[in-house]
Formats: structure tokens, sequence, C-alpha cells
């Protein structure tokens, strides 16, 4: 069934759904990444909650001018209209008030969506409004979905993208270094803003599918995901593209499969397992990475440790040192040095001596900043360089690397 | 107090503030009811290097941050090679604080000096292999070449002033505002930058340093300006880095015997 569901194969709603989640989730995951780098994400809380007034009222003018109250565009347009309004209060409670971000967002949030639920209480008891089904785009509601709303997603998706590759190297300028940007005459007031504009754009096309409750989720855990994979920007904004494309398709394709599935929180689980198996297990930044780095490290800094105190001929109290010097051969259980111990630990006497050297001499600073206490000289440096910081050494030649 | 304001400005004529790189009249700026900064007049001298220098919240990065608006005054005018700022910026590069931002953001050494040439790469432009070239050889000026792969967060405090440096070459400018580049870094870093400054200023370029260091005024600097909210003093070291104007810009903040030894160091 799953199977059938990730291949497209479980009919015209099912693959409908499947395509629009999968767009939505790559435009997410790749706007969502400027607005995580700006140390922003919270705001795109406030602005998805603060769409739902204007969904109500598109709803009730569409009625009230004769139309149906469903058409999603016209919906659409209204949420678009209210969120824009919210961004606005919230930046000018930042700017011209001393009420911080934090505060601002708060404020917005609740009381737009505050509003928005009066709203949608007053709806559902004209005559009309009970078969609108407006509660659908607090979470989503896929059952539904036409191929006009299909299309007004992917082309939303589509435009929101373009743009954001776009602005993209501004946009990074102003999240990394927003002071240097304004003295390079950039406007970083008017980016922060085109920004929020198309997290809000985002927001507005990912209503019919995940809701404007958990659309946050979608725009800030692809990027979070991605942050674990990579040190350069550019990457993370790929990388979150993806997971939030997969999560989206995945997610989709789970609640095709099975009934009674609702499709938003599918994905926004989907994103979170990514995201789990991030945390725990990218190669550099992971927890799990994290861990196996500190017990290397401590293993090293015993056994360096234990080195130069066998040759300087001090006695080792610590009884991990001892161990972990006894297993690598390098000591006996009473503490006296093997012949490898004795050869280890002349050469790690030496190699503090060549690290001394390196690290007074300018030219070799690359180097130097590589100093930790622990590093074997000759990964860093070639056989020529020592031989040459040997001679400045002088003494007795020949330990070998 | 109010003497000191205006005798130095009245001296420069119209044509002095045409020929000046950065010329600031009359600049006022205010974080809330407190003005940070007071009715300044700056004129910074063509091909030189002038340090800022005051005690701590006198205002000496708020009136460079103004002068670039990064932060927009009260009321006063800037003008930058004779012309107002918004036409000449190209023409200026700003290195700020290093700890204005998050050095745990994902980009390595190489990409931020790119920045340096966003107006040339402008929007779309694809990053080639002369622009790789040109960053490549600003890092190679202050040093860190080997450093162009590593993630920022990896450098020492020194290494990371000296991207900052390094992206601010890469801009090409004329004119170099720097905002304390010394403060915190280690000695190597230290004469690295200056050294560069040097060559900018040989190469007939305009420097402006924030600086906190009285004790290394005289041997970097060709001008200072003093300031405590107001200006205090300006002009070559050897007239206006004096005991006097030291004592009024200080006040009782610098001891009597620290003024005495730098005016003894002097001669």
């Amino acid at each position: 069934m799953l199977w059938d569901a990730l291949t497209l194969q479980l009919g015209y709603n099912a693959t409908l759904v499947a395509l629009g989640a999968t767009l939505l989730g790559v435009s997410a995951g790749v706007t969502g990444t400027f607005l995580f780098l700006r140390k922003r994400a919270l705001v795109s809380d406030a602005i998805s909650h603060a769409t739902l007034p204007g969904v109500c009222l598109a709803f009730m003018a569409l009625v009230a001018l004769g139309g149906d109250g469903r058409n999603l565009l016209g919906l659409l347009a209204g949420s678009a209209i209210s969120a824009w309004a919210g961004l606005l209060c919230m930046n000018w409670l930042t700017r011209h008030t001393r009420l911080a971000e934090d505060a601002a967002i708060g404020a917005v949030l609740s009381v737009f969506f505050g509003f928005g639920i009066v709203l949608l209480t007053v709806i559902q008891t004209m005559g009309v409004g009970r078969q609108a089904g407006l509660e659908g785009f607090l979470l989503g509601s896929t059952a539904g979905m036409l191929w006009a709303d299909a299309m007004i997603i992917a082309i939303g998706g589509a435009v929101t993208l373009l743009l954001v590759m776009i602005i993209r190297r501004p946009m990074t300028l102003v999240a990394f270094d927003p002071e240097y940007a304004a003295a390079r005459g950039l406007p970083v007031h008017r980016i922060d803003l085109a920004m929020m504009g198309l997290v809000m754009a985002v927001t507005v096309v990912g209503l019919k599918i995940v809701g404007l409750i958990l659309i946050v989720a979608l725009l800030i855990i692809p990027a979070v995901t991605a942050r674990f994979w990579s040190e350069r920007s550019e990457h993370v904004v790929l990388l979150a593209g993806v997971a939030g494309g997969l999560a989206g398709y995945i997610g989709a394709a789970i609640s095709a499969s099975a009934p009674n599935l609702p499709t938003g929180p599918i994905i926004v689980l989907v994103s979170f397992a990514f995201f789990v198996v991030s945390l725990f297990f990218a190669p550099k930044r992971g927890v799990l990475a994290a861990v196996l780095r500190h017990l290397r490290f401590q293993r090293r800094v015993h056994i360096r440790q234990g080195l130069l105190a066998l040759a300087q001929g001090q006695k080792i109290y610590e009884p991990l040192t001892l161990r972990l010097l006894r297993r690598a051969g390098l000591a006996r259980a009473d503490g006296v040095a093997t012949d490898t111990g004795k050869a280890r630990a002349a050469k790690a006497l030496r190699d503090e001596r060549r690290w001394e050297i390196v690290r007074a001499d300018l030219a070799h600073e690359a180097t130097a900043a590589l100093y930790d206490g622990l590093r074997d000289i000759e990964t860093v440096l070639t056989r020529d360089q020592i031989a040459e910081i040997d001679r400045r050494i002088g003494g007795p030649q020949g330990i070998l690397l | 107090m109010l003497d000191l304001i205006s005798n130095e400005g009245v001296t420069v004529g119209d044509q002095g503030l045409a020929e000046s790189p950065l010329a600031v009249r009359g600049l006022t700026v205010s974080y809330g009811q407190k003005p940070a900064v007071f009715s300044v007049d700056m004129t910074v001298q063509p091909g030189a290097m002038t340090a800022i220098i005051g005690p701590n919240g006198a205002g000496k990065s708020t009136l460079l941050k103004a002068a670039l608006g990064i932060v927009s005054p009260l009321s006063g005018q800037v003008t930058v090679f004779g012309q107002p700022l918004e036409k000449q910026r190209a023409r200026i590069a700003y290195v700020p604080q290093r700890a204005s931002v998050d050095w745990d953001f994902p980009t390595r050494v190489i990409d931020v000096v790119l920045m340096g040439l966003s107006r040339e790469l402008g929007l779309l432009g694809r990053v080639r292999a002369r622009h790789k070239a040109c960053a490549m050889d600003c890092l190679n000026r202050v040093g860190m070449r080997d450093f162009a792969d590593r993630q920022i967060g990896q450098l020492s405090g020194g290494q990371q002033q000296r991207v900052f440096l390094a992206r601010a070459l890469a801009q090409g400018a004329d004119l170099y505002l720097l905002d304390e580049p010394f403060a915190g870094v280690d000695a190597a870093t230290e004469k690295a930058i200056i050294a560069v400054l040097k060559s900018l200023k040989e190469a007939g370029k305009t420097v402006v340093v924030v600086h906190h260091d009285l004790a290394t005024v005289t041997d970097y600097f060709d001008h200072v300006f003093l300031i405590n909210t107001r200006k205090v003093a300006e002009g070559p070291v050897a007239e206006s880095f004096t005991a006097e104007t030291l004592q009024s810009a200080y006040g009782g903040r610098l001891a009597t015997a620290q003024i005495d030894q730098l005016s003894r160091a002097q001669g």
C-alpha cells in the first residue's frame, strides 16, 4: 500500500496531494533556511497565525458578493493580506516601541489568531458557513483537493523559489553581518521585509496542505536538519530544500496509504524523523559524533600525558591513563614503559620541542593554530620541514617519526 | 568645552571639504534621550591614517556608524569625497567589530572575503576564477591564505579580525573605516593589520581607525580625532595628541600618571 502511494499509484487525488506537498516542502525548506540563518525562525509562527482572520474575512466577502465562499484563490488572497498586516504590525512594534521581537511575535500571533477564531465561529452560525470547511485551514485538509488547487500550490511554490534564488546573496549577507550589509548600502530593512514576504507566500500556499498551525514546522525543521550536515550556507539551503521535499512526498504517501491519516501532521512527523536522525547521526555536528569525538579526545589526552610522564620519569597515578597505556602496549601493569612505550615517549617529548619552534615562527602560523598538545607533528608538516626544525633544535638527531 | 567644538572646523574652507575623503558636519546621534555623539565636525585628511580616540561610551563607534548611515543621525551632514554618502559608497570599505556577528554561521573564510566582491558579483553573477583569485590574494595580504577553506568558527579572534580586513580589501576601496580592529587580538595579528594599513596609506588610500590603545597612537597614526560625545581635538598627532587634550577627553578617568608617561614617551 505504501509502495503504491510512493509510486503515485493510489489514484488522482493522492497523486495531486503528493506532488503538491513535495513542491511545498522544497520551497518551505529553502525559504525557511534564510529565516533560520537570520535567527528569526519564530516570525514565521506569527505570520502563519495572522492568516486566519484574512481567510474568514475573504470568505464573508465572497459570500456577500454572491460568489462561492470556497474559492481557494480568493481565500488565499485574503490570508495574504491579513498576514502582511500582521507582519507590518510586528515590524512596527519591534522598530518603534521598546518591545523586543519575541514580545511582538507573541502579541501579533495571539491577537490575530484570536480574532480569526471569533470570525470562524461567526461564520459557522451563518447558513452557508457550515459546509465551508474553513477549519481545514487550521491543520490542512487534502481530502477534496482539486486540480486547480494543486496548480495554485505548484505555481506559488515555484515563483517563491525563483524569488528566493534571485535575492539569496543579499539575504545571506544581511543574515551574517547586517552592519556590514548596511555599510555597503544594502537596504537591510527592505531585504528583511522581502524575506518575510516570501515566508508569507509559502505560508499562504501551504494553508491547504499543512494548515496554518503546522506550517512553521515545514519552514524551520528542514533548515535545522540541514544545518547538521553542512558548514556552508549554500549547501544548507539546498539540503533543506531536499529534506523538505522528501518529507512532503513521503508524508503525503504515508497519509494516502491508510484511511484517516491527516496529511499535514504526518508530513511534519516525517520531517521531524529526518531531524532526529540528523541530530544523532550527522557526521560532524551530530550528538553521536560529539560523544565519540569526546571519548577519542579523552583517550588521546591521557595517552599523551602518560607518554610525557614516562619520558620525564614521573610516576603515573591516574588509573585511566595507566589502563589506556597498558592496552596500547606502551606500559606494563606496574607502570613501567615497554620498549615501544619508551620510543613513543621520547618522540612525544621531542614533538613538544618541535611545536615550540613552530609556534614561535610566524611563517608557520596556520600550522601553529593546529597545536593542541596532542597532534603528531608529522601529520601537519613535511619531513623536510621537520628536519629543518630539528636542525634548529640541535642536540641528538635521529629520533624517528 | 564649547570653544573646543568649533575652532578646528572653521579653518577648513569649502575646498577642504571637497577634498576630504570623509567630512562630517554638525552630527548628532542619540539612542533614546541621551546623545551619544553631539554636534561633531570631523574632516578626515586624505592619504593619512587617523585614529578616533576617546573613553568607553564616548561615541567613537557611533560616529563611524552614523558616518556610514548604519545608524541614522538626529541631525548633521556627511560628505564622502565631496559628495553625498550614497553616491560614493562604493569607495568605502568598513570593518565592523568582530563581536558584531555570529561566528557559528555556516560559511567558510573564503566565502566571507567573497562578500567584499558582492557589488561585482551582483545578484546572479557566478563566482568565477578571477573572483576567487582576488579573494585569495586579499587573504594572502593578511597572512590568512592557508585558512581559506576553514569554517569561520574555527578561527581565533585575531584571525577573524584579519578575515574581516581581507573582506574590506577585496572591495578595492579608497577609504577604509575600521572599528576597534586591535581589540582583543594577538600580537601577530596586530602586526599584520598595521602592516596592511600602512601599505594602504602608501598606495594613497585613507584609513580611519577607532582605537583604544593610547600607547600605540604615536607609532601607528598621523592624525588623531579625540571625542567624548563632543569633539575634543582634531589634527596631527604631534599637535593634537597631548596631555591637555587627553585630559579633557578622558577627564578624571585617565590617571594623570598615565598621561605623564605618555607625554614623556612622545619626548
